[in-house]
């Protein structure tokens, strides 16, 4: 589908994680600079992209989200030293895994973003959403809840075929 | 009524438990908000931002969908606040004593403001001498004040300050402990040269026969002795003995000894027997200020450094410029006596290029002006500058320039591709004669090509991080960025903290700088320092990540994961243990866990957990199809 | 007085759990003193009509094994459930799918193909007429049922509400003998339940903490299969000797059996305490202490994980946060 074909209604929901130095402040430059990008994630701030557990991207997933962006300080710059090469390892094995549950790599993208890069931020939300436009509707069934203690009616043995 | 009144009202009419202000970005008022909760009585670690400003109106143009994000926002900071624990800071007590890496400018100026606030100062210096790079230089812009009639006072006031203890020929080997509280074990390499006994008195200098080329201070163009000052008025007044250049040590220890045999001292200064020695020092706070170092020219084959015998760097001409330096303040070319008639000067050599620094080096303009005025007031010669652009923001700075401009040297705006000793043709062979130095170049306000004969080119090499400062940082537990300076914990509003409480930053270790600001830095950062002593005592974040020690199973997967070692293990417990005062919440090891023994007090797994569900609380879920 | 009920079921599940229980010795004998065996398929002889008239809540403990995959174990599930005071989860198949739950990465319709389809990728697969078993099928005696295969395996408690947990692949004999004893001393009026939804019979921690080797701070460099390395040390952690070992992230209370003797552990107590996802604490904890900084040599670290998903999730996919393939999900009942 290309960006003009605009019967593509579909909004995703995807859900930012951002460290306190870089990403999130680059998301703050590009809001004191006024640049537009698109409404669809929606940030959450952790101190560091050391900080972000693959639990966090497989809930965000399995909680309705059509993707899942984990950002940080560009490699080297991490102000914790290093700990956004343990965020890319963890993001590199969750992908090979996530692969394996049929999610396709374009719905949890890894970006570096300094603070000064608000207007980077900016393009790299842009890029996720149509990524993830394209590819439709994760949709992620809810977890099943268990039925009250004593269901109301069971039906017969003979009816479920044993 | 004001918003912060009347959060205090509600806080106090509904007994309010947790707060979130949906507004602007925690970076600008999470601290204004925890202080109102605070005020009211309330944990200020019970309240939350939601940034609908930096994050929503700002960046959205598509109103219906801002609003939704807006109310998902506020959604997953309120699911959030409900799992906020109310939380202490952290109380550690500061050790009076502080430490200096680095005895450039900065480190002196630095090392003086808290000495004379009357506290004890440890001042490591790598090199033999205080001084760093200003020692080396003639003139200062934009005043041109002479560099050692201002720097040697300084130094010599931070020999001679009973409260800051040298420690020249030394180095930081291991940093432990945090803010308030580090411990630190610096090296003292051998002099060979009892600092006690020595007068300075230089006979050995004298008397050594061994002379070498000294790369260092006379940036190879001038020589010293085996056994040597670094310079003349070096801080303090000992030599030091090179053992790679020293007879008596290359050949295995026999021979020559002529040092000691001359030192008029008893007993001998001479310690050819001479150990490195470790020392310990504990100190509350620390300043690195290890400055830069200068980019290798020769990277820039085109340019001809190290090649073409008249093509020079900037620190050269500093020397070359000295009265005390090799040739006694003339300027010439490399054959030592001829002077240039044309000289050549090419700014941003390695700087503000992709292909080296993409970084400006923020002196290296005034530096070229300078250096074309000394030139240009020395030998009367054609001066080039070859410029990008002119950046001189400082004070007196761009009156400097016009100054220059006065002066008449000649300005070119263009990036010299090229620095050629081979003519064209014999044509201009003839016309510039014999060891003539081609600069070709496009002058891009001409619209042209220009090729410009002169004798001498000066290449303003640009300021580079220290080589080593990635492992400096992690003795230290601060970061640089990708291309080496030190980051500093925020580039506009805490430019000299780091992200390590109780280390910081002077000078042009965090990035260029001219003297002015590694000066302004230096006193920055000492009063920072002081602001900690004087305190006595430091309220730390409480966001710190602990250890559960029932649940933990002793894997060891955390334990290489702290870049600030907040972790240990217990030997004979079999667990790990969080030093919270060294933790710095980055939440890595709460991250990596797989017993989900660590806690992230402040960001903890329910807080995140519930912020997404929050989040995503308007998303129309299908159900699977077989739950009925 | 008549002794309190006692039941034991065996859904999709392999039958070790009914070993383990056996495997109590003489403490079976405890049992049968303590309770009446109301309904036990392996032990003994009642029809599912037999429970079906029995009264809702007379049986005082129901062990479940076995998840959830086809209508037929759905049903006893919601029996079982209705006619048990106490439903205990037992073994790791009840509590988080175990090794049949690994069946959720594929799609119900791949899985017929792989096992009954002629010239499929399964090479034992004999069967050129391409039969496939039929929900209902006529033969001269009269109509016989399958339970028909629902699309993805559940747990348990994904299923109806669950008291207790016993998890393990089997749970340890000792573990059980314990549950049972505690069970007993309730009856007996001697001790209180334990609060709703406890997990019985296991550890507070993972298996590294009853594992007798040695640790030091972990690298990884490569990650190898057993039988590509040389014979191992006895005594130093098998994950630092280039084993994915799952002891890290798997609850305790085996005795760490599996690592012992040189085996790593599979995983299969499930998470520890607290934790939501167990397959996604194995991978932080080994993505974390791969010894590379540059994406490919941190793949050429990760490619010796060929089948991250079963390494990760061996035991406990069918709860996880994902719980399986998306095709899966998506099938029709
Ligand atoms: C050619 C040239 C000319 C210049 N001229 C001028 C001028 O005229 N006016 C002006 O304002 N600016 C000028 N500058 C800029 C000036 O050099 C810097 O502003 C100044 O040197 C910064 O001081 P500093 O203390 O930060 O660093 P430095 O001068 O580099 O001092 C750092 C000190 O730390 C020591 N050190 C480094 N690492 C360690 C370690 N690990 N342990 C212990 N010690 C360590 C070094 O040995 C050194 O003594 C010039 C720069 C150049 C290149
Ligand atoms: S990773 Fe967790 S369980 Fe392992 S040693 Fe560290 S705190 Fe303990
Ligand atoms: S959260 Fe963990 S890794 Fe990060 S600084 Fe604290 S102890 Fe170190
Ligand atoms: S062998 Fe396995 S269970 Fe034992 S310490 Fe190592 S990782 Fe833990
Ligand atoms: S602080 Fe930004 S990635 Fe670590």
């Amino acid at each position: 589908m290309s960006a003009l074909d605009n019967t593509n209604t579909f909004e995703p929901v995807i859900i930012g994680f951002t460290c306190n130095w870089c990403s999130y402040r680059a998301a703050d430059l590009a809001g004191t600079s006024r640049i537009k990008y698109p409404p669809n994630v929606r940030l959450i701030r952790v101190m560091c992209s050391g900080r972000i557990d693959p639990t966090f991207v497989l809930k965000a997933l399995s909680d309705g989200a059509d993707g899942v962006m984990i950002a940080g300080c560009h490699p080297g710059e991490c102000h914790y030293l290093e700990q956004n090469y343990k965020a890319l390892r963890r993001h590199r094995l969750l992908q090979k895994t996530l692969a394996q549950f049929g999610i396709e790599p374009a719905r949890v993208r890894l970006t570096w973003a300094s603070a000064a890069e608000g207007a980077l931020f900016a393009q790299e939300i842009a890029t996720m959403v149509d990524e993830v436009k394209q590819l439709g509707p994760l949709n992620w069934p809810a977890r099943p809840v268990p039925v009250g203690s004593v269901p109301a009616e069971i039906p017969v043995l003979s009816e479920v075929g044993a | 009524m004001a918003g912060q009144e009347l959060i205090e009202q509600d806080i106090h009419e509904q007994q309010l438990t947790r707060v979130v202000v949906a507004a602007c970005s925690p970076h600008l008022h999470e601290k204004t908000f925890r202080g109102v909760c605070e005020r009211s009585g309330m944990n200020p670690y019970l309240s939350e931002m939601a940034s609908i400003r930096e994050h929503v109106a700002w960046v959205h143009t598509d109103k219906v969908a801002a609003t939704a994000k807006a109310k998902a926002i506020v959604s997953g900071t309120v699911e959030r606040v409900l799992k906020n624990d109310p939380l202490e800071a952290i109380r550690v007590p500061i050790d009076a004593q502080t430490l200096v890496v680095g005895g450039g400018i900065a480190g002196i100026q630095a090392a003086l403001e808290v000495a004379e606030a009357g506290y004890d100062v440890y001042l490591i210096e790598r090199e033999a001498s205080l001084g760093g790079h200003m020692a080396q230089f003639d003139k200062t812009f934009p005043t041109l004040d002479c560099a050692a009639c201002i720097l040697t006072p300084k130094m010599a006031s931070a020999g001679a300050h009973p409260k800051v203890h040298l420690f020249t020929w030394s180095e930081v080997e291991k940093v432990e402990g945090f803010v308030g509280n580090y411990t630190v074990t610096v090296k003292k390499k051998p002099r060979y040269v009892d600092e006690d006994i020595c007068t300075g008195c230089g006979i050995c200098v004298e008397k050594c026969p061994v002379l070498v080329v000294d790369d260092k201070f006379e940036a190879g163009i001038g020589y010293r002795k085996a056994i040597y000052w670094p310079f003349a008025q070096a801080v303090p007044n000992l030599p030091v003995l090179d053992t790679e250049t020293c007879t008596y040590y290359i050949g295995g220890k026999g021979g020559c000894r002529a040092c000691e045999k001359f030192c008029p001292t008893v007993p001998n200064s001479i310690k050819f027997d001479q150990k490195e020695e470790r020392v310990t020092l504990k100190v509350g706070n620390i300043i690195l200020a290890t400055g830069w170092d200068l980019f290798n020219a020769r990277r820039i084959p085109q340019y001809g450094y190290g090649r073409l015998a008249n093509v020079f760097t900037n620190l050269e001409l500093e020397r070359m410029c000295n009265a005390a330096g090799p040739t006694g303040g003339k300027v010439v070319l490399r054959d030592g006596q001829t002077a240039p008639k044309r000289v050549g000067i090419v700014h941003c050599v390695g700087s503000r290029d992709r292909n080296y620094n993409r970084h400006c080096s923020a002196i290296c303009c005034m530096q070229s002006l300078k250096t074309a005025h000394l030139v240009k007031e020395r030998t009367g010669a054609e001066v080039y500058n070859f410029y990008i652009d002119i950046r001189t923001p400082g004070k007196e700075y761009d009156e400097f320039y016009q100054r220059v401009l006065d002066d008449g040297v000649h300005f070119v705006r263009g990036k010299v591709a090229e620095i050629s000793d081979i003519p064209f043709d014999p044509a201009e062979a003839s016309r510039n004669g014999a060891g003539t130095l081609y600069i070709q170049v496009e002058d891009t306000l001409a619209g042209m090509q220009r090729r410009i004969p002169v004798d001498m080119v000066v290449l303003a090499a640009g300021l580079e991080p220290r080589r080593d400062s990635s492992e400096v940082g992690k003795t230290f537990g601060i970061a640089c960025s990708s291309n080496g300076w030190f980051i500093e914990k925020h580039a506009k509003m805490d430019p000299i903290a780091t992200m390590t409480e109780g280390v910081f930053v002077a000078g042009c270790a965090g990035g260029p700088k001219d003297i002015p600001a590694s000066v302004s830095q230096g006193s920055a950062a000492a009063a920072r320092v002081l602001n900690y002593i004087r305190q006595g005592e430091l309220a730390l974040e409480p966001v710190r990540a602990s250890v559960l020690e029932e649940r933990c199973s002793g894997c060891r997967i955390c334990n290489g994961l702290c870049p600030f070692n907040a972790i240990s293990f217990i030997e004979e417990r079999k667990v790990t243990e969080i030093n919270a005062a060294l933790c710095q919440g980055c939440g890595t090891c709460v991250a990596a866990c797989p017993a989900g023994a660590i806690q992230g007090t402040g960001f903890s797994n329910e807080q995140l957990f519930a912020q997404i569900e929050g989040l995503l609380r308007d998303v129309n879920r299908s159900h699977e199809p077989e739950v009925v | 007085m008549s002794k309190p009920k006692f039941a034991m079921y065996w859904a999709a599940a392999c039958g070790g759990c009914e070993i383990a229980v056996l495997n109590i010795d003489e403490k079976v004998l405890d049992l049968d003193a303590n309770f009446e065996v109301a309904f036990w398929p392996a032990a003994m002889d009642v029809k599912y009509k037999d429970v079906e008239a029995m009264e809702d809540a007379s049986i005082l403990v129901t062990l479940f094994n076995g998840s959830i995959r086809t209508d037929e174990n759905e049903h006893m599930a919601r029996l079982l459930r209705r006619k048990s005071r106490i439903l205990v989860a037992f073994g790791s198949c009840a509590n988080e799918g175990c090794i049949p739950g690994l069946a959720n990465l594929s799609s119900r319709e791949s899985l017929f193909e792989r096992v009954y389809q002629a010239n499929a990728t399964s090479p034992s697969t004999e069967n050129p007429n391409n039969l496939r078993p039929q929900a209902s099928s006529q033969v001269p005696e009269g109509t016989l049922t399958l339970p028909p295969l629902q699309a993805v395996i559940r747990t348990l408690d994904q299923v109806v509400e669950v008291d207790y947990h016993v998890p393990g692949c089997p749970p340890e004999s000792r573990q059980i003998a314990a549950v049972l004893d505690a069970l007993i001393a309730v009856v007996k009026g001697e001790a209180e339940l334990p609060p709703k939804g406890a997990v019985l019979g296991a550890g507070n921690s993972t298996v590294c903490d009853e594992c007798a080797r040695k640790r030091d701070v972990k690298q990884i460099g490569k990650i190898s299969r057993i039988q590509e390395l040389p014979p191992l040390a006895t005594d130093v952690c098998l994950l630092e000797q280039g084993l994915m070992c799952a002891g890290p992230a798997t609850r305790s209370g085996c005795d760490s059996r599996c690592p012992n003797v040189g085996a790593p552990c599979i995983g299969c107590y499930g998470a520890a305490p607290g934790v939501l996802d167990q397959g996604a604490r194995l991978m932080t904890a080994i993505a974390s202490v791969v010894d590379a900084n540059e994406p490919d040599a941190i793949d050429r670290v990760l490619d010796g994980i060929p089948d991250p998903a079963g390494s990760f999730y061996r035991f406990s996919l069918a709860h996880s946060l994902l719980r399986a393939n998306r095709a899966a999900l998506a099938e029709k009942p």
